[in-house]
């Protein structure tokens, strides 16, 4: 396969990878706050009903 | 002037400064744009009106409201931000925000603050009530539009009718509970809306230059230094018995009168003292005081209103 088919991928300085890194990881942890936050105010604004879905 | 200014401005030539296409922000940097300092008062703000509602709430609901509104009141920091960056660059104190400093490009920021302005906006309406998320949407409306870019660059009563915007968390967080308002956190509102301009004015006197460079009409930039001072010193006279209304007219206990009086006596004497020193050394360390005290000023105010309502629910509840 000719390498030419594919441009070539950026490479980030150690300094770039760092920075990167730092906000995939708060990002990780805002999506997974989010998660769990969106789950207990459910549980908190239906309580007892939150399986009740007659059909 | 930052590579992130350079480009805001340049006319896209193919010889102007291109951004980088990686980005160079790190996590703290977004939180920075959310101006974490106003979601602070904003958070202890919005929790005192809502705990003036004196109705029950469910905590999960309550912690979750004041999230939201913190969050949209840090939405409303970063747009801020976004449109100020230029002015932002040019101002000693403000250089090293995430855009003049180019960490986070302008349309970064404008797309962050974006998302969170209407995420916090539904995120209330669905799990209190739609009047509370309009108030929201108003306040962040409000900020942003009317504040930053309209009265900010217009008139040296920009913080005067925009300090409305930093007011209004009580009431959001007190229609969160019972969707209406009430009197009590209409004197709330006015305590932070009278507060607002001996606070900010004693710190645009020290900083008169940054905003005369950046071309900001503050007060002191266009009236003047001593018409500053003695427009503090009325504010301060204003908001002493603005702070101790809601004792006055019966909505929270002695102790919160006492201390309002106490604290109202500090801010006149601090403006009297500011306004009697108008050179060198002796009024910058007035101006720093005036400025520190006002923040503990606010701060012991809406701790004691929080006392005050607090004691009478512990107390119902059998805990005291």
């Amino acid at each position: 396969m000719n390498d030419e088919t594919y441009p070539t991928l950026a490479k980030l300085t150690p300094e770039e990878l760092a920075r990167q890194k730092s906000r995939s990881r708060a990002l990780g942890l805002v999506l997974g706050a989010l998660v769990v936050l969106f789950f207990v105010v459910t549980i908190a604004k239906l309580g007892g009903n939150v399986l009740n879905r007659p059909l | 002037m930052s590579l992130a200014i350079d480009s805001l401005i340049s006319d896209g030539s193919a010889e102007s400064v291109k951004p980088s296409l990686v980005s160079q922000a790190m996590a703290k940097d977004y939180y920075e744009l959310l101006k974490p300092r106003v979601m602070q008062l904003v958070i202890f703000t919005a929790l005192v009106g809502m705990m003036t509602a004196r109705e029950p709430i469910n905590p999960v609901i309550g912690f979750a409201s004041i999230l939201a509104i913190a969050i949209g009141a840090g939405a409303s920091g970063c747009l801020n931000m976004w449109y100020d960056a230029t002015i932002d660059s040019l101002m000693e104190r403000t250089a090293k925000r995430p855009i003049p400093s180019g960490a986070i490009a302008p349309g970064e920021a404008l797309a962050f603050g974006m998302t969170l302005s209407v995420g916090s906006v539904l995120f209330l309406g669905l799990i209190t009530n739609w009047y509370a998320a309009a108030f929201l949407a108003f306040t962040i409306f409000f900020y942003v539009v009317v504040y930053t870019m309209w009265l900010k660059h217009w008139t040296a009563q920009n913080i005067v009718i925009g300090g409305a915007a930093g007011a209004f968390p009580p009431m959001i967080g007190y229609m969160t509970v019972t969707g209406s308002m009430n009197i009590e956190t209409l004197l709330q509102f006015l305590i932070i809306f009278i507060w607002t301009p001996p606070h900010f004015w004693a710190l645009a006197l020290v900083k008169s230059k940054d905003y005369a460079r950046a071309g900001v009409p503050m007060l002191p930039v266009v009236a003047g230094e001593i018409e500053t001072r003695r427009q503090i010193l009325i504010y301060a006279c204003v908001l002493m018995p603005i702070g101790m209304s809601p004792s006055l007219l019966g909505y929270v206990g002695p102790v919160y009168l006492a201390i309002s009086t106490i604290f109202g006596a500090v801010m006149v004497w601090l403006a009297y003292d500011l306004f009697r020193k108008r050179e060198g050394e002796p009024a910058l360390k007035a101006s720093y005081r005036l400025f520190g005290v006002s923040i503990i000023y606010l701060f012991v105010l809406f701790v004691a209103l929080l006392v005050e309502e607090i004691t009478p629910i512990l107390a119902w509840r059998n805990f005291l």
